[in-house]
């Protein structure tokens, strides 16, 4: 899920973009210790808090964040600068990639059904008929509801004629598909890291901009500056995210210090190969589905929620896997960084020792306009080996189903069904195929837990729309996966 | 009439802050304005500076507009060619 015309969007990136610039700048602790200043400087405008005291701790906060630090740790004494020379001193992220901004949180009121000024106390009283649970009665000639008896069906809020009773939303708690979020004593939100699958759907949905990913820019900068290797692998859904084509983006990132750069699509075709001989050999042996098993955040979802359906998901590793091994094995001492559009690889990163560090597209566009590097005037540096038009693809909708197809070479056996992200509907939909041992819609189920597939991740830069039109003008012109 | 040049920043900066959307701008351009506007990326226009706090930057006749949206191009058109007849 992303939403990139939003201003606290915009505040985030501009965030990693001052930090990555203090970082290059010279004096980084200083630097950085300042940016909270240099945005809200002496008489500068209150645009979006009570006043800019508060405007700048919470700045401070972002910063912090930034920095690959949890807020929920943070004891509000320890100044940006300190911060900024831990963070340099560290030898790897820290676990959660995800925080949450106690100052920026809203503490929005709790869920629940409210009857607004709009109530006409009509004479029809339907809201008082349709609840099941005696929860409405008529205060002062108006609706009132009793907040003890109401279980939050809505069945009020869409009978009344006068749309006058609205369900308050928290939008945070509203989007997570694992009831990860709860409030904290103070009535503000907080993440259970024992039920989150890091799916970064709070991080978007968050209208105050209150969640945040723990970045690793600092600790990427860092050894682009001692001068180590630094391999980027490039995640599919890349295509699009940049101005320019992939090679003017390998340019790009040789400019700014990396040594190399591989595309994960090549890991794809292997993905795409193995779990088209999966699904062959798992459907000859009686087995009536399968589903794929690339996204991260579905994989959060499998270790935390659905054990079950662990049986029928795909047991072949992912794209990035195979790529790092690649990478790994072709580069034995360089730094592995993988560049992605969600929070979710983060994890996926932490776990796999041959990974070093995870970007996504914003942290590495702040890396790019600090470094004031224009892709566009980058020559093109070609690939050194060059993945399928399906493993191109595998980052959108039904790109990964069509790939394992394609390598399968039965379309007429392989019937895929999309998961087009991952909600409470989907979730249910999932433990049904679990438990019943059987999907109606398909045989091979292809799971992506963001909407659009990865270029809908929750760092992506473009739209879905145009990032789709990109990857398939880009994967026209590569050969055809080779079949089993 | 020589149509009003709309020009969109594919510079990083703009692209990154939130302008790679603004490329959607010819299929949202009202029918009636397509004979009177053309529209193209262009290099960066060297306005984003070191914190890219306005970008993206869109370029409408020789008028500049700063943290452009499709809404606000648009505006900024339509204005444009009201003045002009």
């Amino acid at each position: 899920m992303r939403n990139s015309n939003s201003q606290a969007v915009h505040l985030k990136k501009e965030i990693l973009v001052r930090l990555a610039a203090a970082f290059l700048g010279g004096d980084y602790p200083q630097a950085a210790r300042l940016i909270p200043y240099d945005m809200r400087p002496k008489g500068s405008e209150v645009p979006f808090r009570c006043c800019i005291h508060k405007e700048r701790a919470i700045l401070k906060d972002r910063v912090i964040a930034g920095m690959g630090f949890a807020i929920e740790a943070d004891d509000e004494k320890t100044l940006l600068s300190e911060y900024a020379e831990r963070s340099l001193s560290r030898k790897r992220p820290e676990d959660q990639p995800l925080t949450v901004l106690g100052a920026a949180c809203r503490g929005c009121v709790p869920n629940r059904i409210y009857v607004t000024d709009l109530c006409q106390g009509c004479v029809a009283r339907e809201c008082q008929s349709v609840c099941k649970f005696g929860a409405i009665s008529i205060v002062n000639g108006k609706s009132a509801i009793d907040g003890a008896k109401c279980k939050n069906c809505k069945m009020c809020v869409n009978v009344c004629p006068y749309k006058a009773i609205v369900r308050i939303a928290v939008p945070c708690e509203d989007c997570c598909p694992v009831g990860a979020i709860t409030k904290n004593p103070q009535g503000l939100a907080q993440i259970n890291f024992a039920k989150c699958i890091v799916c970064g759907k709070c991080l978007a949905a968050c209208p105050f901009g209150a969640v945040h990913e723990k970045s690793q820019l600092i600790d990427v900068l860092n050894q682009l500056k001692r001068g180590q290797r630094v391999i980027a692998l490039l995640a599919p859904s890349i295509a699009g995210q940049f101005p320019g084509s992939p090679g003017q983006l390998k340019t790009a990132l040789q400019i700014s210090g990396f040594s190399d750069a591989y595309e994960v699509a090549l890991g794809a075709d292997i993905t795409a190969s193995n779990e088209a001989r999966e699904f062959t050999e798992r459907l000859d042996s009686g087995q009536s589905f399968m589903t794929t098993s690339c996204c991260a955040g579905y994989q959060e979802l499998l270790k935390k929620h659905l054990p079950e359906i662990v049986p029928f998901v795909s047991s072949t590793r992912t794209p990035l896997y195979y790529a790092a091994e690649k990478a790994r094995r072709e580069n034995p001492v360089a730094l592995i960084v993988f560049i992605g559009p969600c929070v979710a690889k983060k994890m996926e990163g932490l776990g796999n020792p041959a990974i070093d560090y995870v970007l996504n597209y914003e942290e590495l566009g702040a890396l790019f306009i600090a470094q004031k590097i224009e892709i566009l005037s980058c020559p093109e540096t070609p690939f050194a080996q060059e993945s399928s038009r399906q493993g191109k693809n595998f980052g959108f909708c039904g790109g990964v189903a069509a790939a394992v197809s394609a390598a399968a070479g039965r379309p007429e056996r392989l019937k895929p069904c999309l998961i087009d992200g991952l909600n409470k509907d989907t979730i249910k939909q999932l433990k049904k195929m679990a438990a019943e041992r059987t999907c109606p819609e398909g045989n091979l189920i292809e799971v992506m837990c963001c909407e659009g597939g990865c270029i809908g991740g929750n760092a992506a830069l473009n739209t879905l729309k145009l990032a789709k039109k990109i990857i398939l003008e880009y994967s026209d012109r590569a050969p055809e996966i080779k079949g089993l | 009439m020589s149509k009003l040049a709309v020009k969109i920043c594919l510079g990083t900066t703009c692209f990154v802050m939130g302008g790679s959307e603004l490329q959607e701008l010819p299929e949202k351009l009202p029918a009636s304005y397509k004979k009177l506007v053309s529209i193209s990326g262009c290099p960066c226009l060297g306005q984003c500076g070191a914190a890219a706090t306005r970008a993206p930057y869109v370029l409408i006749g020789d008028e500049l507009l700063s943290e452009a949206s499709i809404e606000k191009i648009l505006k900024k058109i339509t204005e444009k060619l009201n003045h002009a007849q």
